[in-house]
């Protein structure tokens, strides 16, 4: 266990920030196993930038990083993503 | 806006610190008011950032840790000796300086009295943030839902909302607290770390189905997750905030 490690929740903000939607409550499927969870609930890690990780198999969901003026935003790992409209 | 997700874009806004309250040795409640805020549900949070003069920019995320109250919000905040922003939030705000944060953010931590009961709470120091939300929420809308409370602190001079939280037993909440370094003379409550017997005895167990919250530092939820679903909670119902590697 990586006492560094966060909750989806904590990039709420950031998250929101990109789509405008409130996104913990939205719903992933991973890529790799197929289990269906909200963005809440990913593992979240902070260094340069922001990685999200599947909490049942450790599979890499997406990635954000930024700097002044671009942010780089990769969802290589999930399959689906649910929002409520 | 239980329904709709669609929030538009987040914007840095300015608030106004109204007052700072000392709780503990280590933790002060900052108050902010926001003037274009419109409310916020418990368990959510704002994030805060700071500018340094060279532009360099740091960016926290904090719970809120009061009911909805108008354009009013307090945070609660433990100052970390490393931290790059909880020292400057507990050191040298005033009431009358003024910061940038945006929010409400979050809506998966969230409770609202709607949800019903039973109400399951185990936060490790300053993880009583949001949780505290939710109990002054439960207060404030006159809900009678079953609600307890497990508090681990280091101390006795170390649980924050110390007084409130004897104010709210008499509101009908179950309130543990757990000490894990020193008690007090006469000490009648836990003295160890947060275990499976001890969230057995103090929860509603999971035949009635509780809405449980974790907040603290990631090692302690992470313990008090994996304890709660060998008790039998469902995962689902587990709803954790982990704010990294800080002390409990």
């Amino acid at each position: 266990m990586d006492e560094l490690m966060l909750d989806g929740n904590a990039v709420a903000g950031v998250l929101q920030e990109v789509f405008a939607f409130e996104m913990t409550t939205a719903v992933g499927t991973c890529g790799n196993c197929g289990v269906a969870g909200p963005i809440g609930a990913l593992h979240v890690y902070r260094g340069a930038g922001i990685v999200l990780r599947c909490p049942h198999c450790n599979n890499v969901i997406g990635k954000i990083v930024r700097d002044d003026t671009r942010m780089w935003i990769s969802l290589s790992g999930v399959r689906t993503v649910q929002i409520a409209v | 806006m239980a329904g709709a997700a669609l929030l538009g874009r987040l914007t840095w806004q300015l608030a106004g610190v109204v007052d700072v309250v000392t709780e503990t040795p280590r933790v002060k409640t900052i108050v902010f008011d926001v003037p274009e805020w419109l409310g916020h549900r418990a368990g959510q949070h704002v994030d805060i950032r700071l500018t340094a003069e060279d532009g360099y920019r740091a960016e926290r995320s904090y719970s809120i840790a009061s009911a909805p109250d108008g354009t009013r919000i307090a945070l609660t905040v433990e100052r970390l000796d490393d931290g790059e922003v909880s020292p400057y939030l507990t050191d040298e705000l005033r009431a009358g300086d003024r910061i940038e944060l945006r929010g409400p953010v979050g809506g998966y931590f969230v409770w609202e009295p709607g949800q019903g009961g039973p109400l399951f709470l185990v936060a490790g120091g300053s993880g009583i943030a949001p949780l505290m939300a939710m109990l002054r929420l439960r207060a404030a809308a006159g809900s009678d839902v079953d609600a307890r409370l497990l508090f681990s602190s280091r101390s006795w001079n170390e649980i924050i909302y110390r007084d409130e939280l004897e104010r709210l037993r008499d509101d009908g909440v179950v309130v543990a607290h757990t000490l894990t370094r020193s008690q007090p003379a006469g000490w009648s409550g836990y003295t160890r770390r947060v275990d499976r017997e001890m969230l057995a005895e103090v929860g509603a167990g999971p035949e009635h189905e509780p809405h449980v919250y974790v907040c603290g530092p990631t090692a302690f939820v992470e313990v008090v997750a994996e304890d709660l679903v060998g008790l039998g909670h469902e995962p689902r119902a587990i709803r954790t905030e982990r704010f990294g590697a800080t002390g409990g």
